[in-house]
């Protein structure tokens, strides 16, 4: 271990201005490292600002007995086993020190009639445990982020690149990561820029679905980019379609999970094609099948499970209102001064987008993508005292690739199959409050400064983008760049969402390499070398393709369900087989796959069951394999072993980890494969909704609404023609 | 005007602050609940003018398409706003789009606004925390007060207000009513208020509050409902104040 600080003029650059990079830039910058930040845009306009419904952290103020470990256990139990487990303590028992600084920074949180912060309930808990700013908690923390960065700007520390595009990492001949190759969107120039650490902080991926919730900069460009460059990219498979969206032509528009946290309720008419308006039916005769399903969770179960039971309502029961794939989310029982306070945010956007009053008239909702679980791989080092993470330690957060860190949305570490509302904006700002300490200290302890390093090496670098950019700006043909996104935003909803078929998956990776030939034959129309939009979209997009790659074969491997991951045709959650993160590496070939062992150090993975109280329905235990495996905390780093010390156990003050492991063994049972109900009710699952007969009806379903398209050939796995690779296949039956 | 089967738009362009300004139109299919981004979006899917001309895609900005980032902003049929927010059935057509007029345009409609964020730096728009160690919760607010600052503090930096206000123009650097409304909400907070003279010093020179002319365009304008007309006559009385203490004390 190096103690003294070796690097004398260590420097860090930052790619990206949402919460996660804001927090990093923030910590690093405190820790007297100076900071180059990127971003598309000014920061303050970053995607984060979007985020509506609130932060969690279990400060437990409403004397309901909360505590960072059952925030822990809601977040490990919604994931569905997937996520490592320390990472998530971390963040959990950090949680309630990240909202005292939001506070501290002037965060507008709403208040108590004590003045003290007020929580809402948010899926997937039955805690109040969300912070919140009336509807716009991601613009207010964004807000006050990027209020703190402009003070660390006019004290010297933090220098901006705005309206800059990150194209690649510059790495040195042992492989690690000492600077960027990035453009300037008006000047259209290429250059490069040196750093000793790189912290990719660019968000999420939504944006191969063409149209989601997610802001239009959200390609996830710059995490395929370094992909392409080595990084792992795991849990592609995972992303969220969150069940509460209007639509739109240009964005599904998010209602926010805090209008059912604020008591919104989610229901039918009973009567399938009822022509009377939603204010005029009824009590009785309303289905809120959300509540007589999960009695004990209600309109507040997990994400993944919502969004499959309103898909099934409106595809397969065909109980959608007027007929159509929408259901109500109604908020009209609700006083209304109160919603305006704690909620006015997203009701101005239902008024403005779809014309109604949604506080006398329920709204017309459907499932839209949302969020990707899965990105970046990143590393972590446990804490074998606190079952956390080891502060400080550089490891933490980063890729396989040395010195390059990825935080927030772009990495994979704290949601496993299925994210809890309000647990990202947490995830982005204590990853980045860790992350920092931990790249100073690594900077700072490098045997030379990148000042050091040859201009050679970085002018390779800068070339290979350059003639990259010139090869496109020259391109003749007669595709369109953003209609063949179009066509990628089609395919990837229809078939790699809410369920998923093998036959479809392949149809759609080849669809997407089909994609891939096309958009070599751009038609570049404007090669302008000022404020040029339409090349580096098209250079995004080619991007996009490589990531929708690894996301449609990572769902095509993992024949079971889990999370927001559902095959009608392997329904069980199978951890014997799957309790593994996927792992992509890129190679020209299309993605590798393998399986990396889940941290389960923490909490036994156990059924899934909303219907009942969360610790009543512990009613299987992991097969003696997977107890065994969890033992071993995922060692399979660059960088040698996760469990720092080499020690396993873990402390003694986890008497809740004590008491779920009694509970699992009470009810201990043979059977390691997951919930059912979990995954599909067993009332919806009766007629087999999801047999072969039905697929059409799903697909035209998600043309009109998921998509908005109306040509679903492209969908069509009898009109693929490319072959098919199914080496993650492989990759799972040599386990 | 539902009835019609396309939407006829005309676009002002510009290839950047130099060159001279030119009209191209545009003819797009319709579509129920259409706003103008979809309708930019259109277009650039095949950039073709209405006579048949090939054309290159227009340029603008945009993020969020929610009205909550302030990318977008233009001017549509004359009026400022933002652009994923106004929707073609509430637009009489031909629509004429133009990049705002009161910020040096980078092309077609996309413009510098970065002016507005050097504004935030001169005020001193953070709380002056001590640092981002663990120190505990912040100070106690009235839920009352807290709402009254929300207000505030969802400014988006859209350029709306500035647009709109006829004391601001390129060559005045009158700060504009958005700033002002960010020391309103700066100096009400418990910790801001410690150091509330260096934002009412900021806004107390000839480019200041003092410049407002009281024409109130920019609280129409204002997407967000902000009250700024109310922020710029309290910090005027505080600027005022605060001269006054200033010259008391000898300063
Ligand atoms: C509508 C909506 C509502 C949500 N509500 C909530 C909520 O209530 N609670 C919650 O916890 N989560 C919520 N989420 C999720 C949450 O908002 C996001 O996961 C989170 O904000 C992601 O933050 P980030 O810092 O990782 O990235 P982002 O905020 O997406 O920022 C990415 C940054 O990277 C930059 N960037 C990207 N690529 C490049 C490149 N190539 N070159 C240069 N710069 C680049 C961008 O300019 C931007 O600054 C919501 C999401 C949506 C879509
Ligand atoms: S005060 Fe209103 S109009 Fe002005 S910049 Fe802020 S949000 Fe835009
Ligand atoms: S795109 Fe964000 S305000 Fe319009």
């Amino acid at each position: 271990m190096v103690t003294v600080a070796s690097n004398t003029k260590p420097k860090v650059i930052v790619v990206g201005g949402g919460l996660a990079g804001l927090m990093t830039t923030i910590q690093i910058a405190e820790a007297g490292v100076p900071v180059d930040l990127f971003s598309f845009v000014p920061v303050k306009r970053s995607h984060s600002v979007c985020a509506q419904g609130g932060i969690n952290g279990a400060v437990n103020t409403k004397g309901e007995g909360d505590s960072p470990y059952e925030h822990l256990d809601d977040t490990i139990y919604g994931g569905d086993f997937l996520a490592n487990q320390s990472p998530v303590k971390h963040m959990c028992d950090h949680a309630p020190g990240i909202i005292n600084l939001l506070d501290r920074m002037g965060v507008m949180f709403n208040r108590t009639g004590e003045g003290l912060l007020d929580f809402r309930r948010f899926g997937g808990t039955q805690y109040h445990r969300t912070a919140y700013a009336g509807a716009t908690t991601g613009q207010q923390l964004l807000y006050a982020l990027d209020e703190q960065t402009r003070r660390h700007e006019v004290e010297g520390k933090v220098v901006k690149h705005e309206f800059w595009e990150f194209l690649g990492i510059v790495k040195d001949d042992d492989g690690a990561c000492k600077g960027i190759i990035a453009q300037d969107l008006r000047t259209m120039m290429i250059q490069e820029f040196r750093a000793d650490a790189v912290v990719l902080a660019t968000g999420g991926p939504g944006i191969i679905y063409n149209r989601s919730t997610n802001s239009v900069m959200n390609t996830g460009t710059a995490a395929s980019a370094v992909y392409q460059q080595g990084a792992k990219y795991a849990n592609g498979e995972f992303i969220q379609v969150h069940p509460t969206a209007i639509p739109g032509m240009d964005k599904l528009r998010l209602m926010s999970e805090s209008a059912r946290g604020e008591g919104g309720r989610v229901w039918v008419p009973r009567t399938p094609g009822d022509k009377r308006r939603g204010e005029a039916i009824p009590e009785a005769e309303r289905f809120y099948f959300l509540e007589e399903k999960y009695p004990a969770y209600g309109n507040l179960v997990p994400r993944d499970i919502a969004t499959r039971e309103i898909f099934a309502m409106c595809v397969d029961e065909k109980m959608g209102v007027f007929g159509e794939n929408q259901v109500y989310l109604d908020l009209t029982h609700l006083d209304k001064k109160q919603i305006d306070i704690k909620l006015g945010g997203i009701l101005e956007i239902y008024e403005k987008f779809i014309g109604e009053d949604p506080r006398t008239t329920p709204m017309r909702i459907f499932p839209a993508v949302h969020y990707s679980m899965g990105g970046l791989w990143v590393d972590f080092v446990k804490d074998n005292t606190s079952g956390g993470l080891v502060v400080g330690d550089p490891r933490n957060q980063m890729t396989n690739i040395m010195g390059l860190y990825a935080v927030g949305e772009c990495e994979y570490q704290y949601h496993g199959a299925n994210r809890l509302g309000a647990n990202s904006l947490l995830s982005c700002l204590t990853a980045g409050q860790m992350t920092g300490p931990g790249v100073a200290t690594y900077v700072k302890h490098l045997p030379k400064s990148v000042d050091d390093l040859p201009a050679s090496l970085f002018e390779r670098e800068k070339k290979v983008r350059q003639v990259q950019y010139e090869k496109l700006a020259a391109s003749v043909g007669t595709e369109n760049p953003y209609k063949l996104h179009e066509e990628l935003g089609d395919v990837m909803t229809a078939n790699v969402t809410v369920v998923r078929y093998n036959d479809r998956l392949k149809a759609t990776d080849a669809k997407i390499q089909e994609l891939q030939e096309r958009v070599e034959r751009v038609s570049i129309a404007d090669n302008s070398s000022w404020t040029n939009q339409l090349i580096p979209f098209t250079r995004q997009l080619k991007n996009m393709l490589h990531l929708s790659r690894a996301v449609t074969l990572g769902a095509l491997a993992r024949d079971e369900s889990r999370g927001a991951h559902y095959k009608p045709d392997f329904p069980k959650r199978d951890d014997a087989r799957f309790l593994k993160s996927t792992i992509a590496e890129w190679t020209s070939d299309g993605p590798k796959l393998s399986y990396e062992d889940v941290d389960t150090s923490l909490i036994k993975p156990r059924l899934r069951n909303y219907a009942a109280e969360k610790n009543e329905s512990e009613t299987a235990a992991p097969e003696a394999e997977s107890v065994k495996e969890k033992l071993v905390v995922s060692t399979n780093t660059s960088h040698g072993t996760n469990g720092a010390n080499g020690k396993e156990s873990f402390g003694t003050g986890l008497t809740g980890a004590t008491r779920q492991e009694m509970q699992i063994a009470a009810g201990a049972d043979a059977n390691g494969s997951g919930d059912q109900l979990s995954t599909r009710p067993p009332e919806a699952r009766r007629d087999s909704p999801y047999s072969l007969g039905a697929k059409e009806e799903i697909r035209i379903a998600d043309d009109n609404w998921l998509t908005g398209a109306n040509d679903a050939a492209d969908a069509d796995p009898a009109k693929a023609s490319n072959p098919v690779s199914v080496e993650g296949e492989k990759l799972v039956s040599t386990r | 005007m539902s009835d019609q089967k396309t939407i006829v738009l005309k676009i002002k362009r510009r290839a950047d602050q130099e060159s001279p300004a030119y009209w191209e139109e545009f003819e797009i299919p319709y579509r129920p609940a259409m706003n103008v981004i979809s309708c930019l979006m259109e277009i650039r899917k095949n950039p073709v003018t209405r006579d048949g001309k090939a054309t290159s895609a227009p340029v603008w900005e945009m993020n969020c398409l929610e009205n909550v980032c302030g990318s977008c902003t233009m001017l549509m049929n004359g009026k400022v706003g933002q652009s994923c927010a106004t929707l073609v059935d509430n637009l009489t057509q031909p629509i004429s789009l133009e990049p705002m007029s009161k910020f040096p345009t980078i092309k077609d409609l996309a413009v510098d606004r970065s002016r507005m964020f050097a504004n935030l730096k001169k005020i001193r728009a953070w709380i002056p925390i001590d640092g981002t160690y663990d120190l505990g919760p912040g100070p106690r607010i009235a839920e009352r007060d807290r709402q009254e600052a929300y207000e505030f503090a969802r400014c988006m930096t859209c350029g709306s207000c500035l647009e709109a206000c006829p004391q601001v123009s390129e060559h005045s650097n009158f700060i504009g009513p958005a700033a002002i409304g960010q020391v309103r909400l700066f100096n009400s907070h418990p910790t801001g208020a410690m150091t509330k003279e260096e934002r009412l010093e900021a806004i107390s020179g000839a480019d200041g509050v003092t410049s407002c002319g009281n024409a109130q365009n920019c609280v129409k304008a204002c997407p967000k409902q902000i009250p700024l007309t109310e922020a710029i006559a309290e910090m005027n009385r505080d600027v005022t104040l605060y001269k006054f203490k200033q010259f008391f004390r000898g300063k």
